[in-house]
This record gives structure tokens, sequence and C-alpha cells, in this order.
């Protein structure tokens, strides 16, 4: 006789439309993905596939050809390499600012001595900009920077987004106002989490501000940046929708904003062997940056040392 | 030889029957399962396009049996036009309206399907509808699609289109008044037409009056075509513009179609897509005139571009071509649009401010056909769009007259010239007569292919950085490589 209810089954039934759902529309696409790469498989753009019957199919599949697509991607002039460095510096641009000012945001609002008021009202104002959609946010930005629009008048002409620093700043800066509240929040959140007792402590041991900050509250949200970190390289990784409406197809000027999945974007309808290589190798790159963002993150000393103490 | 050419009409209407039976019917035309000489015509045509490489069949170019008008289909209760904007729909609703068949639009509504142009877009979307178009539900069949001169010979190559004459049933005495390279194009190598169009589309240089008069003395369309009538001359003349601080043409893209349109080869050829002479001339002299600062370095459609046909826009004109003026330039001069309740008179913009001349090179942009999809079950209403769209002398007149479009049709645009037709918007200039002069020359033979869209997009888009001096022809030449090929991966570039 059983002693126990068993309430595990359960958990896995309210799992299953998740894992349907999953499996159907993400899991066998990414396999299916998987096995394109292997293929030399395009669709000819210059047909139509026939209606009445009889002729000839717009897919040209020859069958296995090996590592081939990820040999024609990787090389140096194919479409990984011309595009791999563009979408790292475009993530740069719009995270290195986005993670120093939401940490000395955060660190401002959970600050015990400070204590700011109306800090529900900068909370939603600056996680406003995440609310529009991003496309809309390049639309608005495309029309002040671009020739003749407002901005570009306004600062005498200098047609920024032909410049190649000057197309980069302004999907950084897109991506940074988009993202910076969304990292505040998720930062203040980990820094409230902290005991204050430790902030008193450190004061009563007169340390100053910057050292309470580098010793205190960044060892103990380092799991939460990790987090941040991982998950804005790999949104970053996949940076699309803002640079293409600014770029264009072509990612202009001298493609700089042409992103691997504008290469995937523009390839999908025609070169289906090829892109698919692509987007396994960005899949691969992601886990790879992952998973080293994680090892380092993971400072165990830290970990033990306040481990101990709680012991104690 | 004629008991060869019946073999394969006979296999060829075999293959048809089969494919009748595959299609889970979808074929419901009033012209298969005869008997007799001239039907065998229409399936050999029909059949030979999905052949593919049949030879081309000189003699199935004699007549093709019109379809029997009686017995086209009309059961649908939508009628699917699947497009890229709202050029063609405007001309519907203010023409057509009016003059339709009202018997047979009983009950029948009209859905428009509109994506845009750009990035191969609606190609795509149109391919996906016309692949699902025998198992789509009856409603949502593609009736009616558009294809632009940059396609168009990839949906003429297909069995897409329904034959205008054997399946439309619209006859030869319809066409007749129309310019025969607008039906050239839209033939495929058996003889099949398979979409008309309402527009010619030859090109002309739109001027400036007023910097005309101010840098060159003259706005007299004459005069000013003598003083840019080839490229040399064109050059002299943007020095002399940018002297005043004006720009020549607003940017990179202006003078492509010039070059692009006069090309000795098409893009691609069999597989393989080479840079004409042509093209390069076109790079080249983009660049010239880019490092002398003779345009605005401004690309097309961008509101910078837009911005320069503002009568005081700075710039000097614009190469364009019939559609341009009604559909780009009109709106985009005038200070008040119609919308707001702008006349359209002198005094508002540069209305009555622009002149048309030809230019340095005849050329044409362009150009929208209209073709009927297999598989539609509201082909009587194609019939009806078509004939009275494109065929009808009084409405094609109506329509030059009143939108400044260039109507695809001789006897209509005749009849105007000899009507003493002048155009206020270009100040009582009378560019019908420019214009049927340049659609006289036009001949596309040999210079389309069907990966156009992309190969003129990318090409544009990867010179622009050389054009701004990032990079070396070279190098810009390298991307388009990689990016053309990748779009279309069943291409290669040497």
């Amino acid at each position: 006789m059983r002693k126990t209810i068993s309430y595990a089954k359960w958990g896995y039934i309210f799992l299953i439309p998740f894992v349907l759902i999953y499996t159907i529309f993400s899991l066998v696409p990414l396999l299916e993905t998987f096995g394109f790469s292997f293929l030399d498989y395009t669709v000819s753009q210059g047909s139509v596939s026939s209606i009445r019957g009889g002729g000839e199919d717009t897919i040209i599949n020859n069958g296995f050809c090996g590592l081939a697509n990820y040999i024609k991607v990787m090389k140096s002039d194919g479409i990984f390499n011309m595009s791999f460095r563009s979408t790292v510096v475009l993530w740069l641009v719009g995270f290195i600012p986005q993670i120093v000012i939401s940490l000395l945001l955060a660190s401002w609002f959970t600050d015990i001595r400070l204590k700011l008021k109306a800090q529900g009202f900068f909370k939603t104002v600056m996680y406003m900009p995440n609310v529009i959609m991003a496309s809309a946010l390049s639309v608005l930005f495309f029309s002040l920077f671009t020739k003749s629009g407002a901005i570009d008048d306004l600062l005498g002409g200098p047609d920024l987004l032909k410049n190649e620093w000057g197309a980069r700043g302004v999907v950084g800066f897109i991506n940074f106002l988009m993202w910076y509240g969304n990292t505040t929040i998720m930062l203040m959140a980990a820094m409230m989490g902290i005991d204050t007792s430790l902030y008193e402590a450190a004061q009563i041991d007169g340390a100053n501000p910057s050292q309470v900050f580098w010793q205190i509250t960044m060892p103990l949200i380092k799991p939460i940046l990790a987090y941040v970190f991982v998950t804005s390289m790999i949104g970053g990784l996949q940076m699309y929708d803002v640079p293409y409406l600014i770029g264009g197809t072509q990612g202009n000027p001298n493609g700089v904003l042409k992103t691997l999945v504008s290469q995937i974007q523009l390839g999908k309808n025609s070169s289906v062997g090829a892109v698919s290589a692509l987007s396994i190798i960005v899949f691969i790159v992601s886990a790879v940056l992952g998973f080293i963002t994680l090892k380092i993150m993971d400072d165990q000393s830290i970990k033990t040392r306040y481990g101990k103490k709680k012991k104690k | 030889m004629a008991q060869i050419k019946k073999i394969l009409a006979g296999a060829l209407a075999l293959c048809m029957a089969g494919s009748v039976l595959t299609a889970c019917g979808g074929d419901k035309e009033g012209d298969t399962g005869s008997t007799g000489g001239s039907e065998s015509k229409t399936e050999d045509a029909k059949g030979g396009s999905e052949g593919g490489n049949e030879e081309k069949k000189e003699d199935t170019k004699e007549e093709t049996k019109p379809a029997d008008t009686a017995s086209l289909v009309n059961t649908g209760k939508v009628y699917n036009v699947y497009c890229w904007n709202t050029e063609f729909k405007e001309r519907f609703e203010k023409y057509y309206e009016g003059a339709k068949d009202t018997a047979l639009w009983d009950g029948v509504t009209i859905n428009w399907v509109i994506n845009p142009n750009e990035g191969n877009n609606y190609q795509t979307k149109l391919d996906e509808a016309i692949k699902k178009q025998s198992s789509a539900a009856d409603d949502e069949k593609v009736d009616l699609f558009l294809v632009e001169a940059d396609y168009a010979m990839k949906y003429v190559n297909s069995d897409a289109c329904l034959d205008v004459i054997g399946e439309i049933g619209i006859t030869k005495d319809d066409l007749k008044d129309q310019y025969k390279y607008t039906q050239d194009v839209m033939t495929d190598s058996n003889g099949t037409l398979k979409g008309l169009s309402w527009q010619a589309t030859p090109g002309l240089f739109l001027y400036n009056a007023e910097y005309a008069k101010e840098v060159l003395g003259t706005d007299d369309p004459d005069e000013v075509q003598a003083q840019i009538s080839d490229w040399t001359k064109f050059g002299e003349v943007a020095q002399k513009m940018k002297d005043k601080g004006i720009f020549m043409v607003s940017g990179y893209d202006d003078t492509y179609r010039c070059f692009s349109n006069n090309v000795s080869g098409p893009w691609v050829t069999d597989g393989k897509i080479t840079i004409d002479p042509q093209i390069k001339a076109w790079a080249d002299q983009t660049k010239e005139y880019s490092d002398k600062g003779y345009n605005n370095g401004t690309s097309l459609w961008d509101p910078a571009w837009t911005a320069g046909q503002k009568i005081d826009g700075k710039v000097f004109g614009y190469f364009f071509s019939t559609w341009g003026i009604p559909f780009t330039l009109l709106p985009n001069t005038l200070d008040k649009s119609a919308d707001e309740g702008g006349e359209m008179a002198e005094g508002n913009g540069g209305y009555g401010k622009w002149r048309a001349c030809k230019g340095p090179q005849s050329y044409f942009w362009g150009g929208t056909w209209i073709v009927g999809c297999f598989g539609s079950d509201n082909v009587a209403i194609t019939r009806d769009v078509m004939l009275k769209l494109t065929c009808d002398a009084d409405i094609m007149a109506q329509i030059t007259e009143n939108e400044q479009d260039y109507t695809n049709n001789k006897a209509a645009i005749k009849k105007l010239i000899d009507g003493g037709y002048t155009n206020p918007f270009l100040g009582g200039q009378n560019h019908l007569v420019l214009l049927s002069d340049a659609a006289e020359q036009i001949d596309l033979t040999g210079k389309v292919s069907a990966y156009d869209q992309g190969c003129n997009e990318e090409f544009q888009g990867a010179m622009k950085d050389y054009f701004q001096g990032t990079v070396t022809y070279d190098e810009a030449l390298a991307k388009f490589k990689t990016n053309i090929t990748t779009k279309y991966g069943d291409l290669t570039m040497d």
C-alpha cells in the first residue's frame, strides 16, 4: 500500500500543452533546419510552381552535400563572415551603455541612504519604450535621422545614417532605449534581494559608496547579471528588425547594419541549405558564448564565502 | 513534319488531359476535351509551356481560337486581386466601377490583397498563393494578379496565367490598338499571350521649368532637349546647375533605367548573372556625378528624393516613366494635396511648372500587367476587367486625360493628340507626342529575365557604398555577388 499520494503526475499532465506546442512549432523545425543544413537545397525564385500539373517544381534538391553549406557560409566572403562582426558590434554599441546606465539607475533606486521618491513613476517611465514595438521606434528614428529628417536638419544635415558609426549609433541607441528599463528593473530586483544589514555593516565600517557597490552589490547580483548578459547576447545575435528598418535589405552603409538574421531573411526563400547552415552556426555560437558567460560569472569563491558566513 | 506535329500535339493533349485529372478537376475552362485540329493548337500551346524544352513552334502562332465567352466560369463570390500598391485599385474604382458588367458582379465582392513590392515580398506572397491555388477554398483562389516588368517573365514562363485569348476570350480585334511591346513581354515562347496592360511606359526627363529659365535661359522643351540630348551635354548642363547650387538629378538611381533598359542582354542567362556594360556604365557615370556633386545623394523613394520634387527642391529634373507623373511627381510637388482640398491648378506648389523632354537616352521604366490566374472561378469578370480597363478606347482616353497616365491604346492617344491635347500640369505642353514617339521604340526582347527585380535592387543597394566613397567598385561588386547569390540560391556569378 502506498503511504503518500503522488501529485507528480499532475505536473506532467499540465506540462503537456507546452511540450506539444514546443515540439510542433519549435523542436521539429529546429531539427528540420539541422537536416536542411546538410542538403544542397535551393528554391528557384525565377519560376512559379506549376499549378496545371506536369510542370517543373521550383525546389532544387540535390540531396546530401556534407559540410559544403557550412564551408560556403564560413569562408572569407561567405555570409557568416560578412555579418558576424557587424552583428556583435551593433549589439555592443547598444549593450554597453545599457548595462552601465542600468546598473547606475538600479543602485540609485535601491540605495538605502538616497531613498528616492516616486519610484513607481520612474520605473514605469523607464519601462515605457519597451512597450512600443521595435518597428515603430525604428521607423520613427529613421524619419528623424534620415537625410532631411527633423533631427538631421536640426544638426545641419550630417546625414548620420550614411556614416558607419552614425548608423550603428542610431541602432544602438534604439536598442538601448528599448531595453535599459527592463534591465534596470531586473537589476533592482536583484539588488533589493541583498540583505540590507550588509550595507549597514559596510557603512559602520566606513566604506564609501563605490566600495559598497563594487564589494557588495556587484558580487551579489552576479547570477542576475549573468542572466542579463546571456539573454541580451542571444537577443543581440538575433537582432533583425531595427537594423533592417534603418538600413534596408542591404544593411547600408557598407553592410554594417546587415546582421546574421538579415542574411537568413535574405536567403530564406531561395538558398535554403546555406541559410539553414547559418542558422545552425548562430545557434552554436549563442550556445558557446552563453556557456562561457555562465562559467565566468559562476564565481564559486563568493558563493562559498557567503554560504559559510551564513552557517556561522 | 506534319505527322510529327500531330503526334506531338496528341501527346501533349494527353498530358493535358492527365493533368486535368491530377489537378483535382481544377480546370473549369470550356476549351478542353474537345477534338479537332484547331483545339489541339490551344492544347499544344498550353502543354508546351509545361514541357519546358519544346522548340519554339512558329506554326502555333496562327490564330488561337478565342474561348467561348458564354461558357466562362463565374461561380465565385469573392474576386481576389493580388497587387502591390493602390495604383490599379484607384483606376479600378474610378474607371471600372462605373462601366462594369453588373450582371457578372451580381453578389460578387472584391477583395484586394496588397503586399509591398520591395525585396521580392510581393512575389513571395503571390507565389505562395498560386501554389495553394488548386487546394484553396473557392473564395480564396487568386482571380487576378498584377505583375511588373522586372519579374513578368517569371509568370509568363509559368503555367499560372490564363491564356488571354484561348481561356479568357479576348479577341485579337480587341487588342489591335495596344502597343505591341506590351503584348510581346507577356507572350511566352509558344506565342500564348498571358496578360494585358492599361499603360505603356516610355520614359521622359521631367524638369523644373523655373530652374531651366534661371540657368539655361529657356524653359522651352525643344531647346532644353537640345542642350541635354546626349550624356556629354547632360553632364555640361549638370555643371552649370551645380554652379547655381542646383542638383542635376536627385540621387544615384535616377538615371539607372536609362542604362538598364538599353542593355545588350538580360541580367540572367542560363542561371548565370552577368553585369552588362550598360550597367557598369551607369555605375561609372553615377560615381562621377556623385564625386562632382551633380546629385543630392538620395535613393529612390526616400524622403529627400521626394522633397526634391517640390518646385524649390533644388533638383533640376527627374527621369520618370509615364506613371511617374500621376503617381509620384504630381502628388509630391503639390503644396496642398488633393485630399486636403488642394486645387489642381497653377499656384498649388509645382503644378504647371514642370516640363517634359526626351532626355539623353530613350528608355522605359516599369509597367504593370494584369493577369488572370489559372483556377480562378470568376474568369468572366476577368474578361470584363481586361476589356474595360485595357481595351476600351473611351476609358483609356479618359484615364490619360484625367490622370496623366499614358494608356496602352494608340487610337485613344491619337484621338487626344488630334483633339489638341494639352497638359496643364506641364504648363500646357502636349507631352503625349513625345511619349508616343518613345513608346514605338520600346523593345524588350532579350532584355528581361525573371530575376530582374532582385538584381536591380541589390545592385543599386551595393553600389550606394561605392558612390559614397566608402568602398571601391570591386568591393561593392563582391558584396553584390554574395547578396544576390544568397537571395537567388539557384544562380551563380563569376
